[in-house]
Order: structure tokens, then sequence, then C-alpha cells
């Protein structure tokens, strides 16, 4: 593994601090609210770049493990436990330390879990899902996957939206902050504002280092030759079902983590969260960046993120990613950044040492 | 459950399930031409109920939804022109993606043309209270309008594509492109017609359905990913089996009603979609010699 490859991982800790400096000078600090969740949706999108470029499969259900981590994290911290404190499970986690006891907002009494048990649980069971759905999944290819994993979101997304515990077309909403570290709580509110932006973009920043090295590693080699010649990379012992499998998982947890804390970060979630639309759209940012180039992915992915966001596409904003998903897709399927641009760059960089 | 209630859920599910069964037959002849699956499928259903909603205004029922046919058509027919004509062997996931950007397309388009509203045709004749009796069963009109013109649909494809000479064209173009060429067949304009067909038939079930499960922009979506259910169902390709398979799950889920929420209905058509991807992707009625050639 070369340093050269963690040099743009130092670099986006740069844009990090200036982004915020920026932000600081020109007086424009509640950027960083958008700025923070479009880290979080970043980290999704480089998940699902790593499945579907360099392992080869596209989902178009990710939003379903997104919403999976949001909804469970959000309903575990805000259920009242209360109508069940007699019972002996109930008092058994409540000797575990991981109940918290407080007040609704009418100053009833209330019991609910710890955002670190709910995050926990969120994420294992996004992973699970992942797993039991990915081993018959993903033994489909090209139009079968799509629709299966398509069908997918569609079911998590019915069965957020029908039942009364999440709250049906509500969603949940008074999430409480979470109290990550001790000098940490990821909540909205706004004295929270600056700590965590640099939160989520760490959080990115890890998560990019370790894609990056997963992709230099022997999993990604393995994954690269299954792109080439799935038959050749069998032959040469590679069992391609497993790392298929290992990506997805992977990238269903990236997506679960990114739906817990940007529903804390939200104080709530609604099912439009777990919605097709935004499946799509993970999707149309990972087509945008280009499969294989996982820095083109996050570069257009958190940069459209935060557009959209912040409202410039105004009612338009499906309308203008289905164009850009159309128009990439047709004219550049490397991606925006793969066609011209890297060429002229690589040039530009190396041309003078060469 | 009374004889009666079970002849009401019966005919609930023929009534649907012949809608899924046009869906899926227009998934074929888009697939049997090109090997792709068009995501936007669901999508030409919506246009056909919107534009005709719209063109009532204007004309009477029968020229109405005649011109929102022809006009679905075009759209289908500019869709292939303009997006996917010119690609050269483009992959499986680029056309996935991008038929999937057409469908999110057409949906924003129907969104800022016809707001969120719900809307429907009047119901062909009578009104919705209006029924007829076969015994203590009662069924609306507008049912056996439905059926019928699925009926007509799947009778009308079978002869066009068994006895004139273009429908034998883009038979032989599915069958073996390349032989299609050398005999003097235009390979690419077959394939607009399909698209052209598709969408006509599409657009025909989305009137017809309009009074009864009405209309929104963002209706085709759950009906594509039951037309594909039940074109996976009958095994990709074979329009005959998806009637069969459509009026199944049509009746599936009619009956499932009195078993689970109406909200998880989608959920059940779904589940089954994912049963048989995992156990049986070659459909019920199709071949797992023949399927092992294909790419899943």
């Amino acid at each position: 593994m070369k340093t050269r490859n963690y040099l743009p991982l130092i670099g986006l800790g740069v844009l990090m601090v200036a982004l915020h400096l920026l932000t600081v000078w020109t007086g424009t600090q509640y950027y960083l609210t958008q700025l923070t969740m479009s880290a979080y949706y970043g980290l999704v999108i480089i998940g699902l770049g790593v499945l579907m470029g360099y392992a080869g499969q596209i989902s178009i259900g990710h939003a379903g493990f997104f919403a999976i981590g949001g909804y469970l994290a959000a309903a575990l911290t805000t259920r009242n436990l209360e109508p069940f404190a007699q019972n002996w499970w109930v008092q058994l986690l409540d000797k575990a330390g991981v109940i918290v006891h407080g007040q609704d907002i009418y100053g009833l009494s209330q019991m609910t879990f710890t955002p670190w048990l709910a995050c926990i649980v969120a994420v294992t069971t996004a992973g699970l899902v992942a797993l039991v759905i990915g081993i018959p999944v993903l033994k489909l290819k090209g139009h079968y996957l799509a629709m299966a994993t398509l069908g997918f979101g569609t079911i998590v997304y019915r069965i957020f939206l029908a039942m009364p515990y999440f709250g049906e077309s509500d969603g949940i909403t008074e999430v409480p902050g979470f109290d990550m570290l001790p000098f940490l709580t990821i909540s909205g509110d706004m004295s929270h504002r600056v700590l965590n932006f640099y939160a989520s973009w760490t959080l990115l920043i890890v998560g990019m280092l370790f894609l990056i090295n997963l992709i230099g590693s022997r999993v990604g080699r393995a994954l690269r030759s299954l792109h080439s010649s799935e038959e050749a990379a069998e032959a040469s012992g590679i069992n391609a079902g497993r790392f298929k499998l290992k990506v997805f998982v992977l990238s269903a947890i990236y997506a679960a983590v990114a739906g817990v804390l940007l529903t804390h970060y939200n104080g709530g979630i609604g099912p439009s969260e777990a919605s097709m639309a935004k499946s799509v759209r993970y999707v149309a940012l990972v087509a945008v960046g280009g499969m294989l180039n996982l820095w083109g992915t996050l570069i257009m992915g958190v940069g459209l993120t935060f557009l959209s966001l912040r409202g410039v596409f105004g009612s338009f904003d499906d309308a203008v990613f289905g164009t850009i998903l159309i128009l990439v897709m047709l004219f550049s399927p490397e991606g925006i950044l793969g066609l011209k641009l890297r060429p002229l760059l690589r040039q530009l960089i190396i041309g003078g040492r060469a | 459950m009374s004889p009666d209630l079970f002849f009401q859920y019966l005919f609930a599910g023929i009534t649907y399930g012949s809608i899924y069964a046009v869906v899926a037959i227009g998934f074929n002849i888009i697939y049997n031409a090109t090997g792709i699956i068009n995501f936007a499928q669901g999508e030409f259903v919506m246009l056909g109920g919107m534009i005709s909603i719209s063109l009532l205004h204007f004309m009477p029922l029968p020229l109405a939804i005649a011109s929102a046919v022809a006009l679905t058509m075009l759209i289908g027919a500019a869709i292939e022109i303009l997006f996917i004509r010119w690609l050269q062997s483009p992959s499986v996931m680029r056309m996935i993606i991008i038929t999937i950007g057409i469908s999110i397309l057409l949906k924003e388009v129907a969104l800022h043309i016809w707001g969120e509203s719900i809307r429907s045709l009047p119901y062909f004749y009578g009104n919705e209270i209006t029924t007829f009796s076969i015994g203590s069963v009662h069924i609306s009109p507008q049912v056996v309008w439905v059926i019928l013109a699925s009926a007509v649909m799947v009778a009308g494809l079978n002869l066009f594509f068994k006895s004139t000479p273009i429908g034998r064209e883009m038979r032989a173009c599915s069958a073996n492109r390349t032989a299609a060429l050398l005999c003097g067949i235009n390979a690419r304009n077959m394939v607009t017609l399909s698209f052209m067909l598709s969408a006509g038939i599409g657009a025909l079930a989305g009137c017809v359905m309009s009074p009864i499960t009405y209309t929104q922009y963002d209706s085709g979506s759950a009906l594509a990913l039951k037309g594909f259910t039940v074109a996976i169902l009958g095994g990709l390709g074979n329009s005959g089996a998806a009637v069969l398979a459509g009026i199944l799950l049509g009746i599936i889920e009619a009956f499932s009603v009195s078993v689970v929420p109406l909200a998880f209905q989608d959920a059940i058509s779904i589940a089954i979609l994912l049963v048989i991807l995992f156990v049986k992707p070659h459909g019920l009625f199709g071949s797992g010699d023949a399927a092992r050639l294909k790419d899943f």
C-alpha cells in the first residue's frame, strides 16, 4: 500500500477545516448543517460505490438499510418502555445500565434505551438483514438483481409505512441527541453544530480510509478480478459469492451507521428516507462519480447532496437527479470525472515528472 | 369465508390480475426485442390514464382513450429513439440505470403537469354503484371492461405476432437478430416498434383500470414491480404464461386481504417476487434448462 493512496485523505481533512473556516469567514455557518448531512449521505454513497464499482453488484435498495438503521435508532430511543417496566427483561436491561430514565414532553416519566445500545442494535440488524438477504440475492445478476434489491427496498418502505410502532406516514420525531463521546453529542442543537460537522466529516474520512485499504487489499484485488471475469476469478480459487456478500454487508453497515447518526442529528426520520427515490438517488450519485472511481463518487456524492439539501434544485430535485443519471449513463458511463478530466489531470500532475 | 365473499374476492383478483398480466406482457415485448427490462413500464400505464383524463375535457371518452394510447405510443417511440437506439451494445447495468432514470423523469414530468392529486376516468358504463348480479355476487361493469380489454389485447397481440408480416419480423429479430438482419429486416425499427407496442398496451390498461384504481403521478412503480413479478412468475419472455401468472398473483393478492392488513398487500406480492427469484428464477412454467443459458 503506497502512501500516495492516502494523500487525498489528508486533502479531505484539509478540505474539512477549510470549509469550516470558509463558513466562519463568510458568516455562513448555517451551511455547516447541510455539510454535516451531506457527509452522512456521503458515507452511504461510498459504501454503495464499492459494492457497485468494485463488486459489480447493483443495489436499488440501499435506502432500506439506511432506514433500518435510522428507524431502529429512533424507535428504540423514543418509544417508552414504562408499560413493560415490570418485565424481567426490562429490569435486566435496566441493571445493565442501557436504559435511560427521563420525562416526556408532558412531564410523565419515561424509559428508553440508551442511544449507544440503539445504535448497536440498529447497525447489527441492518448487517444481519443484509447477510440474510444477500445470500440468495447476490446469486442473481443483472435485471434480476436490480429487481430483487428494488423489491427488498420497497418491502422495507411498506413495513415502516404500515407499522404504528414506526409512526406510519409521520415517521418518528423528538429523537434525542446521541452522547457518543464525553465531549460529543450527535444532535441538531445549535451549540453542537461545529463539533457535529467535524464528527461527520471525520467519520467520512475514516470510512474512506477503510474502503481504500479494502480496495488495496487481497479482497480488493479479488473484487477487481471478479469485475473483469468472474469465471477466471473462480478458476483461480476466488470464492466470488463470499466476497460479494462481504461487500454487500459492509455497504449495508455503512448505510445503517449513516442512518443512525443522521436520525439523531435531524431529530427524526420519515418514511421518505426508505423510498425508492432515495435508493435511486444513491445509485445516481455513484454513477455520476464513476463506478470504479471512489474519490469521484465521494466528491460528486457529497457535492450534489449538499446542493440538493440547500434546495438549489427546488421542486425539480428528483428530476435533476433523474436527468443527471440518464445523461451520465448515456454519454459517460465511467462517471463525469472519469471521462475527460482524469487523463487531463494525470498529465498535469505526473506529466512534468515522467 | 362465505361462497359469496369467495367469489367477490375471486373477481377482484381476476380484475387486478389481468392488469398485471398486461403490464407483464409489456415487459416481455421489450425484453424479447432487446434483452432489456424496461423499468419505466409502469409509467406508461400511468401516462395512459393521466393523458386520457386530461383529454376527456375536449373529446368523448372513446376518442380520449384512443388519443391517449396513440400519444403514449409516440412517447414510447421517442424514448427508444432518444435513449436506447444509438447505444452500442450497452452493459446490462447501464441499461437498468438508464431505464430507471427514464422512469423517474416521466414521474417527475407527470408530477409537474398533473400535480399530486388523485384522478380517475369516469366509469365507462353507469357509475360507482352500478352493479349487475350473478346469483348473489355483485360485479361492477368496469370489471367486465377491464377483463374484456385485457383479453382483447392478449388475443390481438397473439394474432399480431403470429400472422402479420411485421409481427413475424419482430419475432424473427428476437429469435436471432443477426439472421433477421441478413434477411433484410430492419432490427432497429423493430425495437422502436416494440417500445411503441409496449407503451400502447400499457396505456390502454391504464385507461380501463383508472375508474377502479385511480391514477396518480407515482402509481406506476408499484404496478411495474407487480408486472415484473408476473413476468418472472410466468417465465421472462413468455406472454401466454404471463396471463396465467397474472391472474394467479391477482387472486393471491385479493385473498391475502382477508389474512393480512391492507397496508401489507404490496409487500406480499413483492415477497412472492423475491421467493420466485431465489427459488425458481426461470418461472413456474419456464424450462430450467433453457434458463441456465440466459444471463440472470
